[in-house]
């Protein structure tokens, strides 16, 4: 199993990084549902900020938010690597995490990560392989960058990643007929108003 | 079959708008300030008297847990702190709750503060759920706006304050000291209780931890009375419940039914029935990923509430019901599993932390019959030995699953092994 580790010898490096005063104020906005005194709660949210603006999670960034949260770096490292939303690599433009813990292996999972895995660049895609995502009734599912998209299988997985090549961004959520977590072919409760 | 005007969620499958103006047609946050006037005590013994257990797993009773809460709020703040970091493995309804639902569980949320004397609250969202935590940002601004909650909230006299806090991806936070741990801002690892979280919780304050099922359905509790709740399911077993229907299913779905619902009648009403048809049913998993799975001949009729399940060595768990087919490779659909609590062990515990990686191995060896007969009785004997060896409940949770597995399909791990040794022997 790879290292996980909060500075990668191979990835590029980032020589410093500040937040812009659009993510200073939104990373304020976090430390402020916390208690005086209590800011390093905000740490896991700080961290998305900082790797929404870089696109991913270099070293220099963690520092920042250490010093943001007036943490000891390595207690942001210790975060940094043990949540694995935390992409401590560049990613593509898209991240396509696919689920293939059991509900959504039984489903297909496999064709899902075969299509996914063949598109995989690491400039427009990148692909991961993801423990359950929480949409087990929608499986097999994959999570691109925010969105999850839904009922999947291989042909299915392929036109997306189509459509995202020609620069779409298709309708996430089930890619059959159906809505939400209602069974394909309408409800079976609440079906009156 | 449970009736509409019976339902909770009236828009699980968001056919309808989910911010507030549609939350208050469908009868949320109707006169909240009634409810709150009745006080602590009543509120949590209506709870009680319903009968309502935890909907995130465990099945501790609701009403019991708020009123661990110490009566008084001394030098320490009290906290509820609700656990939406859903990642048991079959489960997804607390995402319909926050996506389609959301001022639901808001207006739990100042009904289960109030009643444990708490101003803040905090919703811990799992990192992966964006959009639904948008959405509950959405609800609790809305609430704001209108007086619900904040200052004197529902014109009360109370004020509450509520804030959604998202994760970044770790089941282990699902466990709820290593939540605690987490909203604190450390890696997510299980405290020893004693202290339990009502003595020192979040800041090491009196804190209630609850699922957000549990919390969503508050009101509506309390709006029309415990009796009404308990008078769905078995004694002890009572109310509605959000199930979860996936795998080898037509119609893979969410769904609120009565507790205690025979599970072949959930699956075959609501899901369209076992692909194939019920004959084709192999096993199934009924509370998510953590709980033994169960043969065909129990899921022929075993009910689907707290007491049934555990009578058959299972567990109703998140009510997550996981169906598998004859065409499942069933020592592959746990060994994936096994795998699955190895990458989230926390690594805190050295029987989790080793015995998690360990029995994965064994299990992928299994899957292929790579090993000799007694090796199914080192692997149970593992699974026991991490099992109520460590802090939390994860080291149960990774040795549930193979232990039904060895104790419904034995025969199937013995005839790989056979096979492949017969193959070995050929070559």
């Amino acid at each position: 199993m790879a290292m996980i580790t909060a500075d990668p010898k191979d990835v590029p490096q980032v020589a410093s990084f500040a937040f812009t005063s659009e993510y200073l104020e939104k990373a304020k906005a976090l430390i402020a549902k916390y208690p005086q005194g209590r800011q390093a709660s905000a740490v896991i949210g700080v961290l998305d900020l900082a790797q929404r603006q870089q696109g991913w999670l270099p070293r220099v960034a963690m520092d920042e938010v250490a010093k943001l949260l007036d943490m000891a770096p390595i207690r942001v490292y210790e975060i940094a690597t043990f949540y694995t939303m935390f992409q401590l690599r560049p990613k593509g433009k898209y991240l396509l995490q696919v689920c293939t813990t059991t509900p959504c292996w039984l489903r297909g999972s496999d064709g899902v990560m075969k299509a996914c895995r063949e598109a995989a660049d690491g400039e427009t895609f990148s692909v991961q392989e993801v423990e359950c995502l929480g949409g087990c009734v929608n499986a097999p599912v994959v999570q691109i960058n925010d969105d999850f998209y839904e009922d999947l299988d291989e042909a299915s997985m392929r036109k997306l990643l189509d459509a995202f090549r020609r620069g779409e961004i298709p309708k996430p959520g089930p890619q059959v007929d159906r809505q939400a977590s209602a069974p394909a072919g309408g409800p079976t409760t609440l079906k009156g108003e | 079959m449970l009736a509409d005007k019976d339902r909770i969620f009236t828009n699980l499958y968001g056919f309808h708008d989910w911010h507030l103006a549609g939350a208050r047609a469908r009868g949320a946050w109707d006169n909240t300030k009634a409810i709150l006037e009745r006080g602590p005590d009543a509120i949590i013994d209506e709870m009680k008297k319903s009968g309502l257990r935890g909907r995130g797993g465990a099945g501790f009773p609701t009403g019991l847990k708020w009123s661990f809460m110490p009566k008084e709020v001394k030098d320490r703040p009290h906290y509820l702190v609700v656990n939406a970091d859903e990642s048991e493995p079959g489960t997804c309804k607390d995402r319909d709750i926050m996506r389609h639902d959301p001022h639901l569980l808001v207006e739990g949320c100042l009904v289960a503060g109030f009643s444990m004397r708490a101003h803040a609250g905090y919703i811990y969202v799992r990192g992966e759920f964006y959009n639904e935590a948008q959405h509950l940002e959405a609800a609790i601004r809305e609430a704001y706006e209108a007086g619900l909650i904040g200052k004197n909230a529902c014109g009360s006299g109370w004020d509450f304050d509520l804030y959604v806090h998202r994760g970044a991806g770790a089941y282990i936070c699902g466990e709820e000291t290593a939540l605690l741990e987490s909203l604190e801002g450390k890696k997510g690892m299980p405290r020893l209780k004693p202290p339990f979280p009502a003595g020192a919780g979040l800041y090491g304050c009196p804190t209630t931890v609850n699922n957000v099922e549990s919390i969503a359905v508050a009101p509506t509790i309390l709006r029309r009375g415990a009796s009404w709740f308990s008078s769905f399911g078995r004694p002890n077993n009572t109310g509605t419940k959000l199930f979860c229907i996936s795998g080898h299913v037509n119609k893979p779905c969410n769904v609120e039914e009565a507790m205690s619902i025979p599970m072949r009648e959930l699956i075959e009403k609501h899901a369209g029935g076992v692909r194939g048809g019920w004959d084709n049913l192999l096993a199934v998993i009924p509370g998510g990923a953590s709980v033994p799975l169960l043969p065909k001949e129990i899921c022929d009729t075993v009910l689907m509430d707290f007491d049934a399940l555990r009578d058959q060595k299972s567990g109703l768990g998140t009510a997550a019901v996981i169906v598998m087919d004859k065409s499942t490779d069933i020592v592959k659909a746990i060994a994936r599993l096994s795998y699955f609590y190895k990458h989230e062990s926390c690594g805190q515990c050295t029987p989790c932390r080793e015995g998690t990686g360990w029995m994965w191995r064994v299990m992928e060896r299994m899957v292929v019959g790579d090993a000799r007969i007694e090796e199914i009785d080192a692997l149970e004997d593992v699974t026991k030995q991490v099992e109520g060896h460590t802090i939390c409940a994860l080291g149960d949770a990774a040795a549930w699953p193979i232990q039904g597995l060895i104790r419904h399909f034995r025969p199937e791990m013995e005839r790989r092994i056979r096979a492949h040794t017969r193959q070995l022997a050929a070559e």
